[in-house]
Order: structure tokens, then sequence, then C-alpha cells
């Protein structure tokens, strides 16, 4: 369920970085603040377990197929929320940049959408459903309605952030009916899997875990970022909205029940798109239908048919070969510098 | 400043669970001493060695190293003088570089990065892996980790070394030159082990631990003489002072 | 599948981290340099439109001059970057399904946009994984967590970060001792999840015990709850000449569309 950078467009990537980067430094301050030199290396090594138990599989029941843990949850339940999001950020990174896993400018769509979500909403529901001195049963039915929240809310995150990139054609109704089924499913194998592990670890070693959280729960800075976050989604929502016009628009329209797609149409983006163009770093580039508007370029030769708008796309026969030659041109230049720095 | 003691007196400790790990302990070691601390799995030593820098405090009893007893104030300075080796040196070394690593101590110091860097290359040097101090632990043989282990500590400059189970998990080749390392050292030494042979060759004084309690403490060539003590402790001799299944003669 | 897995996944690991081993000028670079740049690119390989397909290849000189000039073996990282491709695929995959509006006729044959933008989200993935991949091999991962401290990141992660790299192989090869002799029995099935519950959560207790001696160990060398770090690294001229130089490059490739501006001279020769 990691949100990739092939489908995501700078814009949503930057807003889900900064809210990430909210979130990442309110539980570092939190963390330092509790001053518990014993968790430095306990978070630490903690990380590096939850790597090494997502890359074992299990069998999931009825289906032939295998899934792996996400952990942000188990993670919560063990060292408290704020530490769990420093520790699942921790894995997303290597997980970037080692396996090339998410990618860079995913990094923080993942933060929230696997590390947040588990921590932040999932968790305090999990302390609530169970009370303080949770039976088996009661923890189990905790953990899993947690970690089925927290998978839905991550699932619809990541339609979010690829509706609003416009990268995908995925339209999001489409996309929200396929990625939440699909979610129910993995988010009660995982709160099935947490639990029996929490249940592993109660008997084994009953004092480890904290029967209240060593943090307390739901705070008001934790509300705040979330709040945060919340307005990033729904901002980069409205962005991704003047974007791609035939994806959020219409289930916009759906969800407000307009009737004409005209009608959100209005006031709204006609503003939010005058920002786009001032406030856009680099001019976009690939607008589905020139609509007339597109500049006159210089005539694609031997593109028949859609003309002028191929050559908006830069999909044209000329860029077509332009874009061969500038491959080969930089494999040359990898040779070349290869050559120079063996001499070297 | 002369190299100080080891003294502990009367030390007992008792697990939060309840379980007596250690029973009215008592033993002085002189400056310059290397004395070996041995016992069956679960008799106390590690529980005893982590009492000599302050990290486990006695449930009664006490410890001094000098003439410093063991407090909350005079922590740091006991921490500087006792150099712990553990046991899993993967548990030791958790910085990203050997180099990192050995210069964690140090840095702890407050020492100014040029002190810090002479230490680390001396430490690293005197046990001869200066060569590996850019690669990541991960990436040493079991004989290195546990020399990078050693040079940690010894960057710190402490006078007495404490160290778990030296030769547990190394081959024998690693276990042999490692011996020869840490018979060269002058600091007072402190070592647990099961690694009988080893004690033989390092430690001319032996403690013995039984349940938590001191079953034996003397020369160790008397110590392991005593078939009968040996039995009762669940230990067994040094192959070096086996009887030869051939010709019934023991080493020397 | 599972024990195959973890083992592929370490060794991944451990040939990405030996790169970062060799020396090179690139390998020299201060690591903010680099990780800027990375940032940049893929930026703007993202800002492309949903269509981009050429201009999005000239991108493909930063990937390639990197591992040629750090003398990264190209072979090796291709294919690991190709190696993501089937995953590319699946998300690009709904694209021709739901949009089927032929933009382009290529000899009396109508392409559907959602067969050009897939082809671009497979660029995307391969250029986002390369540029990732050859930053983490031509910096090493040590020197990006200190970069991203230097750039701000709380000290808190950036620990945290240096532990898991520190454990991930110790960890990763308890899992696969763990793994290999339940699945020795097992016949290489994947774990039920009974067994991976017991599995993961006696490895959970081992981690715990075994965090509980790493602290004892930090306590030994005088750990006091912060981290001391000792070599400065530099941002001098030739960091900024580099970020200078390839962000120039990126914006100069994504504004002036020098893919069909060569082509169409190209054809235009050949009329
Ligand atoms: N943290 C602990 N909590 C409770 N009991 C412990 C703990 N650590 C060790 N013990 C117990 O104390 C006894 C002595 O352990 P230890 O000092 O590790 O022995 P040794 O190092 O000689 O094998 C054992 O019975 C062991 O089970
Ligand atoms: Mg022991």
């Amino acid at each position: 369920m990691h949100m990739a950078d092939a489908l995501l467009s700078p814009a949503v990537g930057a807003t889900m970085w900064a809210a990430a980067a909210v979130a990442v430094g309110h539980c570092s301050r939190r963390i330092r603040s509790e001053d518990d030199e014993r968790r430095v290396p306990l978070m630490g090594v903690l990380g590096a377990f939850l790597f090494a138990a997502q890359m074992i599989n299990f069998a999931i029941p009825g289906t032939g197929s295998s899934g792996h843990l996400g952990g942000g949850l188990l993670l919560a339940i063990l060292l408290g929320p704020h530490a769990a999001l420093l520790v699942m950020a921790s894995v997303l990174i290597v997980q970037a940049l080692f396996f090339a896993d998410g990618g860079l400018l995913a990094l923080g769509c993942n933060i929230v959408n696997l590390g947040f979500f588990p921590a932040f909403v999932g968790y305090p529901l999990y302390r609530r459903l169970a009370g303080s001195a949770p039976g088996a049963a009661r923890s189990g039915i905790a953990v899993v309605v947690a970690a089925l929240l927290s998978l839905q809310l991550g699932a619809l995150a990541v339609v979010l952030e690829t509706v609003a990139s416009g990268i995908s054609a995925l339209p999001f109704g489409t996309f929200v009916l396929f990625m939440l089924p699909i979610h129910l499913a993995i988010g009660v194998v995982e709160g099935v899997v947490t639990a029996a592990v929490v249940s592993f670890v109660r008997a084994a070693r009953p004092g480890m875990l904290p029967s209240v959280a060593p943090s307390g729960g739901p705070v008001t800075g934790v509300a705040l970022a979330f709040l945060a976050a919340a307005l990033a989604l729904g901002g980069v929502g409205a962005w991704g909205a003047s974007k791609d016009p035939d994806g959020l628009e219409w289930s916009i329209a759906r969800i407000t029940g307009a009737t004409g797609p005209d009608a959100p149409q209005t006031a709204v983006h006609a503003a939010l798109g005058r920002f786009q163009q001032q406030a856009a770093l680099l001019p976009d580039y690939g607008f589905r239908r020139p609509d007339g508007a597109a500049a006159p370029t210089p005539e694609g030769q031997g593109a028949p048919g859609d003309g002028a708008s191929g050559d908006r796309l830069g999909t044209s026969v000329a860029g077509v070969v332009g874009g061969a030659i500038t491959l080969l041109l930089a494999l040359l230049v990898g040779l070349v510098l290869r050559r120079q720095a063996r001499r070297a | 400043m002369n190299p100080p003691v080891v003294e502990a007196r009367g030390l007992t400790h008792v697990y939060d669970d309840g379980t007596v790990a250690l029973q009215d302990v008592s033993f002085r070691i002189a400056a310059g001493e290397s004395v070996a601390i041995i016992g069956a799995n679960g008799a106390g030593k590690s529980t005893l060695l982590l009492h000599l820098n302050g990290h486990l405090t006695p449930t009664r009893g006490d410890v001094r190293i000098g003439q410093t007893p063991l407090t909350r104030q005079t922590l740091p300075s006991i921490r500087r003088s006792v150099g712990l080796v553990f046991q899993d040196p993967d548990d030791q070394l958790f910085m990203p570089t050997v180099y990192d690593d050995v210069a964690f101590g140090p840095r702890n110091q407050g020492l100014a990065e040029e002190e810090v860097g002479r230490r680390v290359q001396e430490a690293l040097e005197r046990v001869g892996v200066w060569s590996v101090r850019a690669k990541p632990p991960y990436r040493l043989s079991g004989g290195e980790k546990k020399r990078v282990a050693i040079a940690g500590v010894l960057a710190m400059a402490p006078d007495i070394l404490v160290m778990d189970e030296p030769t547990s998990g190394l081959d024998p080749h690693a276990r042999r030159q490692l011996i020869g390392l840490l018979a060269d050292f002058g600091h007072t030494r402190i070592f647990t082990s099961h690694d009988l042979d080893m004690v033989l060759d390092l430690c001319p004084r032996t403690i013995v631990l039984f349940a938590g309690a001191v079953k034996a403490d003397g020369p160790t060539r008397d110590i392991f003489a005593d078939a009968a003590l040996l039995a009762q402790c669940r230990l067994e001799r040094p192959l070096a002072l086996q009887a030869c299944p051939r010709c019934g003669r023991t080493q020397d | 599948m599972s024990a195959p897995a973890v083992l592929a996944g370490l060794l991944d690991f451990r040939r990405l981290d030996l790169l970062a081993a060799e020396d090179s000028a690139l390998h020299r670079l201060d690591a903010r340099a680099k990780l800027v740049v990375a940032l940049a690119f893929v930026v703007c390989v993202t800002s492309f439109g949903r269509y981009a397909v050429a201009p999005l290849l000239p991108y493909f000189v930063f990937p390639i001059a990197v591992a040629a000039a750090a003398r990264l073996p190209a072979a090796r990282l291709s294919r690991q970057v190709a190696l993501l491709l089937p995953f590319a695929l699946l998300i690009a995959l709904p694209n021709p399904l739901f949009d089927r509006e032929v933009l382009l006729r290529v000899g009396g044959v109508g392409i559907a946009g959602g067969w050009i933008s897939l082809v671009s989200i497979l660029l995307r993935a391969l250029l986002a994984a390369a540029a990732a991949l050859t930053l983490v091999a031509v910096t090493g991962f040590p020197a990006i967590c200190g970069a991203l401290e230097r750039l701000g990141m709380p000290r808190q992660l950036a620990v945290q970060l240096l532990f898991l790299y520190r454990y991930l192989a110790v960890l990763g090869e308890e899992a696969l001792r763990m793994t290999t002799a339940r699945e020795l029995r097992g016949g290489g099935r994947p774990l039920s999840l009974r067994l991976y519950a017991t599995l993961v959560g006696r490895l959970l207790l081992r981690t715990w015990d075994r965090a509980g001696r790493i602290h004892l160990a930090m306590c030994a060398r005088g750990f006091v709850g912060d981290f001391r770090s000792g070599e400065r690294s530099r941002f001098g001229r030739r960091e900024i000449i580099y970020v200078a130089g390839w962000c120039g490059l990126f914006l100069l490739l994504r504004t002036q569309d020098p893919t069909h501006r060569l082509g169409a001279a190209l054809l235009r020769l050949f009329q």
C-alpha cells in the first residue's frame, strides 16, 4: 500500500512532506521531553525488528495469497503513538532509499498513510475500546477494529493522493470502491496478526506491554497535527481537482449531490485555477485537451491526426525521435564519464 | 594515581521477580591482578559484573572501586575507570561504523575531536584492527567484532577491564589470538568464562560462583585440581589439565 | 517463499551499502548536495503531465552519469531498478482501461491516452528508483542521515535511522534463521498466521532484550541521552557547482522541451 513516486505530483508530494514533517517534529519534541534514554536503543532496534518482520510473509487464509505485516499499530501498542510514528518513519525512509519502495517524494504520503493513521487514529481507538485492563478477547477485538480503521484511512489517503496528483486515470469513485474493500480484508488480517503477536507477548512477558499508554491518549497536539494533515489532504485534493477535471470533480459532484458537472466548477475552481497558474513552479505541460487554448507550437512533422495536441503532449513523432536521441546521448555521456572515472 | 582495587562486601542481588542472583558475595581484587569468575549458566556471573560499574545496584552489601563507593554521584567516574566489554559484540557495537563506535565513549567524555581521533587510532591499533575502521560492524568477522568492542572500551582509558565471556562464539584461531592479546594488557582484568582453558592461560586466580554464592576463591591451578568442587559446581576440568587418554599424563 | 525474500532483501541492502564504501569524486561530495539534487530530480520528473513520455527520456542522463562517474556496477543497478517494473505496471494498468480517448495516430492506428500515460508511469517509476538507489550507492546511509539532520530533520529520527541501519542485518539474520528452520519443516509454504505470530512474537522478545543490553553497553561508555557526532564535511565550491549544475540542467530539460526541438530539427533535415 505504499504510495509511489510514479503516481505523484510535486504539489501533492510536497504537501504531504509538510504534513509528515509536522508530525515527525511534534513526535520528536514529545519524545525528547519524555527524556527516557532507554527508549533510544529500544525504538532503534524495533525499527529493525519491524523491517525483519515485514520481510517474512504469511499465508492469508482462504485466498492462497500471502501478505506481510504493516506494523504501525503494533508499534503504537508497544511504544505509544509518538515513538511509533518515528519508528515507522525510519522504516519507510530505509525502504525508500535501499529498496526504492515508494520513493523520495512519496515519503511524506507514506509516513502519513502508514504511520500517522495507525499511531494517532487507530491507537487511541484501541485504547478506548480496550479499556485499562482488557481481557484477551476484548483486547483482540479492539486491535482488529483499530487496525481496520487505520488501514481504511490509509487506503482512502492513497486514493486521494493519487487522484489529486492526476497521473493515474483511475476515477475517484472506482478507485475508492476498489481500495476500501481490499483494505477491509487486509485490515482484518493486519488486526488478527497484531492481536496474535500482542497476546503472545502478553502471555510470555506480562510486564512488557504498558498497561496505560506511556504518553497519554490523544492530546491537543495530536489533534492539531491530525487537523493539519486533514487540511493538507483537503487542500491537495482541491488543488488536484482543479488540475484533473475528470476524476475528483466527478466524485465531488456525486458527493455534493450536484447534478451537473459544472456545479462545483464555479468560483472555487476558477480561483484555484488562477492560483495554480500563479503559484505553480513550472507551467503545466500535459493537459488532456488543448481546447484551442494551447499556444500554437511548431507543427510536428509527420504527426497526423491530433496534430497540435500531439505536440503539446510531447508524444509526436518529433518528440519520440528527439527523446530517443537524448537517451542515446545520455548513454554516451555515461560511457565517457565511466572511461574518465576509470582513468582517474 | 594507583589503579584502584575492586572490592565487594556482602553483595546480594535480588531481581524484581524475586530471583536471588547473588548471595553475600565478598572478594577483593588488587591492582594489576587478573581474575576469572567461573560458574555454570545462571550462577550469577553476569549479574556480578553488572554491579562492578553500577548498572545494577546491590540489594544488600556494597561495591567499592578504589576508595570510591559506588553511588549515583560517583557513577560517571567509576564508569570511566571500569571498562565493561559485553558478551555479544553486536550489543556493544551499535554505531554505524567501527570508527564512530570506538569514538562513542571518548566523545561522551567530552573530549575534543582531535583527542578523540588519537584515542580511536591508538585503541584500534592496539587490538590490531585499525584497517577496518571505515566498515560497518555487520561486515566484520566474529573475532574482529570482539576486538573492536574491546577497542571501544580501551579508548576510554579505563584502569580495570571487565569482560563477560570474551571467547564465546569465536573460532579456535580467533580465540587463540584474542587470548594472546588479553595476556599483554597491563590493566586489572576480570573475566567471566566457560572457557576454562582460557582461564588457565590468563588468570592466576579464580573465583567460583555457584547459585549466586562464592564457592571457592584461590589460585586457578588449585581450583582446577579439585575435581569434587568442579563437579559440584557443574564445571569441567580444562582439556589441558585432563589426563591424556593414551599415556595418562597431564600436559605439564 | 519467505526465507528467500528475507535473504534477497538483506543481500540487496548489503550490496548497495558496499558500493557506498568505494571512493570517487562523487562519493567524496557532501551528502547534502547529493540529497538535494536527488530530490530536485524527482520533483522535476514528477512535475510533468500525465502524458509526458519523450520529455522524460533526457532525465536518464542523471542516474546514468552518476553511476558512470562513481563507477557503480551499471548492469546490477539496472537490474535492481528493472525488478520494480512489475509493480509499476500494476499501478499503471488502470490507465489504459479508463482512459481510452485516442490522443495520437501513428499510421492510422489510434493510440489511447491510457497507453501513453502507462508508459509515462513506467518511466517515472524507473527514474525515481534509479535516483534513490544511486543516491544511496554514492553516499552511504549514515551520511544521508547526517545530511538529513543538518537539513533540519530532528535528531531523534536521525538516531533512530542509524540504529535501524545498524541492526537491520542483525535482526534480518535472526529472522532468517528462524524462518529457515520453520520452512525446512514446512516445505517452503508461507507461514500460517499462527506460526507467523509466534515467530514474530519471539523475535520481538529477543529484540526487546537486545535493546536492554544495548542500552547497558551505551551507558557503560558514558551515554547520557545525547549522541555526539564527530566529522563535519563542508558544503564548499564543488558542492555548489554540483547542485547548481544538475538543478540547472533539470530545469532546462523541464522548460525548453529539448526532445521536441531536437526531433523536429532532425526530421526537417531529412525532408
Ligand atoms: N533481568 C533479570 N530478571 C530476573 N532474573 C534475572 C535477570 N537476569 C538474570 N536473572 C537470573 O539471575 C540468575 C543469574 O543470572 P546471570 O547473572 O545472567 O548468570 P550467568 O551470567 O552466570 O549465566 C539466573 O537465575 C537468571 O535467570
Ligand atoms: Mg552470563
